[in-house]
């Protein structure tokens, strides 16, 4: 389906590459990033074996950038799932049973809605102490409110439709009817809206490591912006390069999701206009 | 011994101004200074952090000022004494000296100080407790008699530590609701002019100082930039020319010394000797056990980290003293970087990868790079280090609860060890609620006697041979990690002449301060 999509193909390109790096890249680069190697700010393409130089204290930021890219590939999607583990079941209830427990689960989403989702990150990392689970766990809380009004929506549309009706005559539990007949159903939109919050989460991992609330026991991109800011003036690399990596990710996953969208829409994949 | 007389003449004196003479300094000018963070008030009598000395010092003043060498000079004292069996100590007053509205400064300012800072000066007050009494037989002599001799008395005179308080304004009132709080008077070379939040605090040269021909500057700004990277910037387009020691973030103090007209100096800390060392939790965990505390001192590579993390400024701390502090000695056990040497000690120690929990300390990238240079020690060999990210209250509570194997700090060490050393290693100062005391809880009878006995023996050589003692135990035994002897770089202009002449440097520099035309 991606395949017509050239956008589409460049994003999952780029997120393949990212992929194989953060799995394979380790065995290329089996020290660890905090080593030391070399002496400090030193330019990249200077010393054959480190091509993107060194940062503050000497540490490969080549080896950085892979190891990185665990760090925020992995944040990325355990965060997102976590966050549709959240959103799907509250979306799903509150469009299906609709009434007072819509009421009640929607006022509740929208309260997290309301806050600034940056600012309430932070301050639960902050609070329950700076290292990755603590960030998934943020990030999956301030992420789940638009998977679950998207949820919503799909499931208020899907009730109606005859086969739902059917099987709710046919004497079919809520569940088994929310399970096997209108979720399917819903999912496209979903899968489309995941791949765009990986990216977001990818995002906002990066903005609490460059804030200093990263796990300081893990090397992730956006600590090495966060960094090499102070230095950006003698040392352009230390953030540049991070900067980069972190640009491609998002761009890569956002391509996907624009080239998913494109293909799971039902009107433009029979070759319709876009609109 | 005769007559045991420590006599700063007015001779002496002479040289000094002559020397300064002989380059020519210059009247007139105004000099733009960084003060970072904003103090919270000028009455360094009331609050004495950090930028509160530095900008107050040179608007009040102590009985005495410290060369770098920590030798006592005069200051509001033109003379001093100490009697044969070292328990009184009698201060001639300087001629002449008033207060910058005008009221002459006497004995019976000296007096009331005291009694003003025993209130309010907590450190001022630890410093006192061998104090007897003390008496004002005429306006200009101040007597105080010890209840046995203290070595360190000499040193506690300083402005931060003992600032002289005007009596006729405070005598009475609430110290700390008194609104003369908000306009400063001392009897310093420069007068309190204005403070805008938030912008800056200007001072003004005080025309009727009791050193004739001081001071040489106009006016000084201390400007409040908020921003590291803005501090640098102000300096570099010329709208500030002096930036005090910790102003600006260490990977900028390279590229700013290498500017045109730029001088550094790491000198004008000696009085307060910062000391960095790591706290090793000797209750319980792997740190608790002698050898694997030995193993990170032999880990540990701080020549490296004294010269990536710190540009090179600094000394490796060879043990609980700095070396500017008195009755240091470097006759210790050495720990040189040697990981193989760690590794056996770990090997003894009987270490199997327990997980040890390490603190960086909360104060910016340096100290988080540095954190992370000596976690990458510690990996090297073998040891499981789990780094824990805190900001300063965390820290502070984390510290003082015990609840951690491995944090960094630095505390300042006021000159002699009875003062700023003994108090992180006696087991009388073992207490939850403090990151000052003896926080790692190491205890050893031997050790308090050592400095019990150090603080009142007398004379000075038997001090010294008890503090020898102590240093060669504790080094040997390892209860913290010392690093570094820290240097805070002073950065100015190189046509300001004469800023830090003394052990606190900019904190009472610009008395002798001129600018080069």
């Amino acid at each position: 389906m991606l395949v017509r999509n050239p956008s589409g193909m460049i994003g999952l390109a780029i997120l393949t590459i990212a992929v194989a790096v953060a799995v394979f890249g380790p065995l290329l680069f089996p020290t660890s990033p905090w080593r030391m190697v070399q002496r400090p700010f030193l330019p990249p393409l200077t010393m054959p074996g480190l091509p993107l130089g060194t940062d503050a204290l000497g540490r490969d930021v080549m080896a950085g950038i892979i190891y990185g890219a665990r760090v925020s590939l992995l944040v990325g999607l355990i965060s997102t799932l976590a966050s549709l583990a959240i959103g799907i079941p509250l979306g799903a209830v509150a469009g299906y049973f609709g009434g007072k427990i819509d009421d009640a689960l929607m006022r509740f989403t929208e309260f997290f809605q309301t806050v600034p989702s940056f600012a309430l990150a932070i301050v639960l990392v902050a609070i329950m102490q700076p290292s990755i689970v603590s960030m998934v766990a943020a990030i999956a809380v301030v992420s789940w409110p638009p998977v679950a009004r998207l949820v919503r929506g799909e499931v208020l549309s899907l009730r109606t439709r005859e086969y739902v009706q059917a099987a709710v005559v046919t004497g079919q539990t809520n569940w088994w009817i929310i399970w096997r007949e209108i979720l399917p159903n819903a999912l496209s939109p979903v899968i489309v809206l995941a791949s765009l919050m990986v990216a977001t989460a990818i995002l906002l991992e990066s903005s609490l490591s460059f804030l200093g609330l990263g796990d300081p026991n893990l090397m992730s991109w956006g600590y090495m912006v966060g960094a090499g800011r102070t230095v950006i003036r003698q040392a352009w690399w230390i953030t540049v390069f991070p900067g980069i990596a972190i640009l491609l990710s998002v761009l890569a996953l956002n391509l996907i999701g624009e080239g998913l969208n494109d293909a799971l829409n039902p009107r433009l994949a029979k070759g319709g206009r876009r609109a | 011994m005769s007559k045991r007389k420590i006599l700063m003449s007015l001779a002496t004196l002479c040289v000094l101004s002559t020397a300064a003479a002989a380059e020519g300094p210059k009247a007139g000018g105004v000099i733009n200074a960084v003060i970072q963070p904003e103090p919270p008030s000028l009455m360094v009598g009331l609050v004495q952090n950090g930028p509160t000395q530095m900008v107050a010092g040179n608007i009040y003043e102590g009985l005495l000022r410290y060369s770098p060498k920590l030798d006592p000079l005069p200051g509001l004292a033109e003379s001093w004494s100490v009697s044969e069996d070292g328990k009184v100590y009698t201060f001639k007053l300087v001629k002449g000296a008033t207060w910058h509205d005008g009221k002459p400064f006497t004995s019976a300012d000296v007096l009331f100080s005291i009694e003003f800072l025993k209130q309010t000066h907590a450190r001022a007050r630890g410093n006192l407790v061998q104090l007897d009494k003390v008496e004002a037989p005429d306006e200009s002599t101040v007597v105080f008699t010890l209840k046995q001799p203290f070595g360190p008395f000499i040193g506690i005179f300083e402005v931060g530590s003992l600032p002289m308080i005007p009596k006729h304004i405070y005598e009475g009132t609430d110290f700390k609701t008194n609104p003369a709080n908000n306009t400063p008077i001392g009897t310093g070379p420069f007068m309190f002019k204005e403070w805008q939040k938030g912008s800056f605090i200007r001072l003004v040269k005080n025309p009727s100082y009791h050193v004739k021909g001081k001071p040489n500057i106009d006016e000084i700004y201390w400007h409040v930039i908020p921003d590291a990277a803005a501090r640098s910037v102000a300096y570099e387009t010329g709208k500030v020319d002096v930036l005090p020691g910790g102003s600006v973030e260490n990977f900028d103090v390279p590229r700013l010394s290498k500017l045109k007209n730029t001088c550094v100096t790491g000198a004008g800390w000696e009085f307060f000797s910062p000391h960095s060392w790591l706290w090793l939790n000797n209750r319980a965990g792997p740190t608790a056990n002698k050898k694997f505390r030995q193993a990170l001192m032999f880990a540990i590579d701080r020549n490296m980290a004294k010269d990536v993390v710190w540009n090179g400024l600094g000394k490796v701390a060879t043990g609980p003293s700095g070396s500017a502090i008195k009755y240091y000695t470097s006759a210790v056990p050495k720990y040189d970087y040697d990981p193989a040497k760690a590794k056996a000690l770990l090997k003894e120690a009987g270490y199997k990868g327990e997980k040890v929990r390490m603190l960086p300390l909360p104060y910016g990238e340096t100290w988080q790079r540095w954190a992370e240079m000596v976690r990458q020690n510690l990996q090297d060999v073998g040891i499981n280090v789990d780094m824990i990210a805190t900001d300063v209250p965390g820290w502070n509570q984390k510290v003082s609860e015990w609840d951690y194997d491995i944090a960094f700090t630095y505390l300042y060490q006021y000159g002699d060890p009875a003062l700023g050393v003994g108090r992180n290693y006696v087991s009388s100062q073992i207490a939850k609620g403090s990151p000052f005391n003896n926080v790692e809880g190491y205890s050893n009878p031997e050790i308090d006697k050592l400095f019990a006995d150090g603080a009142v023996a007398f004379p000075d050589s038997a001090r010294e041979e008890i503090y020898a003692k102590a240093q060669k135990i504790l080094v040997e035994d390892v209860p913290v990690a010392w690093m570094l002897e820290l240097q805070f770089p002073t950065i100015t202009r190189c046509r300001v002449k004469n800023l830090v002449t003394t052990g606190i440097g900019v904190n009472d520099g610009f008395r002798d301060a001129w600018i080069e035309k």
